[in-house]
């Protein structure tokens, strides 16, 4: 749950995030760090990060 | 947001193109892309048979959706670990993704092949579980690539991970590492050709292609890449990625068009002097055992003695 409306770029902001590391999901797509996230929004915040050494 | 090439509401953003797309215009952009590599450093011919390195994760699924996508047909490959349930369930995503596109997937499994699996190797050798894994994933990709008489083997290594080992081995001065690194390697005897299609696209931008494509992968990192040093490296370049958009694909394309040849070198004389594994023939620096078969030999004979506890890694890597 999202606290009030606000962008994705402030959500991850709040929790410090570095964008590069995630994917935004809200619902089922992806969506922009300037989208607006509604105040009951769910979304889901994925990491990209792989880690090996290969 | 608007997408850059359509108009439509954009669905990601791309600060290193300072632009954003639509999902038709994203995927399309990622097809250029890995056509670009492809063409830039001669990674396949056409008409040359391809196996792709699979493991169940994000770039290796979206690599052969994408050869596949831009008419480049490769079968896979998939090597059975054996880790725990991260094991058993990158398998599960490999063979579901194989059968629902039609694909043809080979695999090999460390265990009842080989008489070792991952966990087991790394404790023997009591040296980090990925440099077991990555010897023996080198080994068996190249090993069946020239049994089955493929021309090129493709591994899903992104522009993260070739930036991440490139931080690393400027930070050591590893100039015999930095003589190999490069998008393409190409085949000398015993070794098949090996190609990195994806070195253009990020880390991101593979997640994102799999879900706009409906691609299911192993979203859950292995076990065993807890604390490795290379998610420390990636962790660094995204800050650094931040601040200054376009930093990581700057740091390798310049290295690969103006660094390389520096160390190339010294690469090619370790190639040069290279002699057959007594037991399977690959090469090697001394002439003797090879890395692999030396590391399956002690790893198998610690497998099978009686009352050896089996552990299996539980802790999780912390996300982000
Ligand atoms: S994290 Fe390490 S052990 Fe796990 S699959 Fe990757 S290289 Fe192998
Ligand atoms: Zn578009
Ligand atoms: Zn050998």
């Amino acid at each position: 749950m999202v606290p009030g409306p606000m962008t994705v770029a402030a959500l991850l902001t709040r929790l410090e995030i570095v964008p590069e590391s995630v994917l935004v999901i809200n619902g089922d797509t992806l969506v922009t760090h300037d989208a607006r996230l509604a105040d009951d929004a769910e979304v889901e915040i994925r990491p990209v990060i792989s880690g090996g050494a290969t | 947001m608007k997408c850059r090439r359509c108009k439509a509401p954009a669905i990601i953003d791309l600060p290193r193109h300072n632009a954003a797309f639509c999902a038709d215009c994203f995927t399309h952009q990622c097809r250029e892309q890995v056509k670009r590599a492809i063409h830039e450093h001669h990674m396949i011919e056409p008409g040359e048979s391809v196996l792709v390195a699979v493991s169940g994760g994000k770039d290796s699924l979206a690599l052969w959706d994408l050869l596949h996508e831009i008419g480049i047909p490769a079968d896979g490959l998939y090597l059975g670990l054996g880790i725990g349930d991260y094991s058993d369930e990158s398998g599960e995503y490999t063979r579901a993704f194989a059968r629902s596109h039609g694909l043809h997937l080979h695999e090999v499994d460390l265990r009842s092949q080989y008489g070792y699996d991952i966990p087991g190797a790394a404790e023997v050798t009591h040296r980090s579980p990925c440099g077991a894994c990555g010897l023996s994933k080198r080994h068996l990709f190249n090993q069946v690539a020239l049994d089955e008489n493929y021309d090129v083997v493709a591994t899903g290594h992104n522009l993260d991970d070739e930036a991440a080992v490139l931080f690393g081995n400027v930070l050591r001065w590893e100039t015999a590492y930095l003589g190999r690194q490069f998008p393409v390697l190409p085949a000398t005897p015993g070794f098949a050709r090996k190609v990195k299609p994806l070195v253009r696209l990020t880390e991101r931008e593979m997640a994102a292609y799999c879900v706009i494509r409906g691609i299911d992968y192993q979203v859950e990192e292995c076990p065993m890449a807890a604390g490795n040093r290379h998610i420390a490296f990636k962790e660094v370049l995204n800050q650094l990625e931040q601040k200054s958009p376009g930093t990581k694909a700057a740091f390798t394309s310049g290295f690969w068009s103006r660094g390389h040849q520096a160390f190339a070198a010294e690469a090619d004389d370790e190639r040069a002097t290279l002699l057959p594994c007594v037991e399977c023939g690959a090469p090697t620096t001394t002439g003797d055992r090879c890395a692999f078969c030396s590391l399956r030999a002690r790893a198998s004979a610690a497998a099978s003695e009686p009352n050896r506890p089996i552990e299996v890694p539980v802790t999780l890597r912390s996300e982000t």
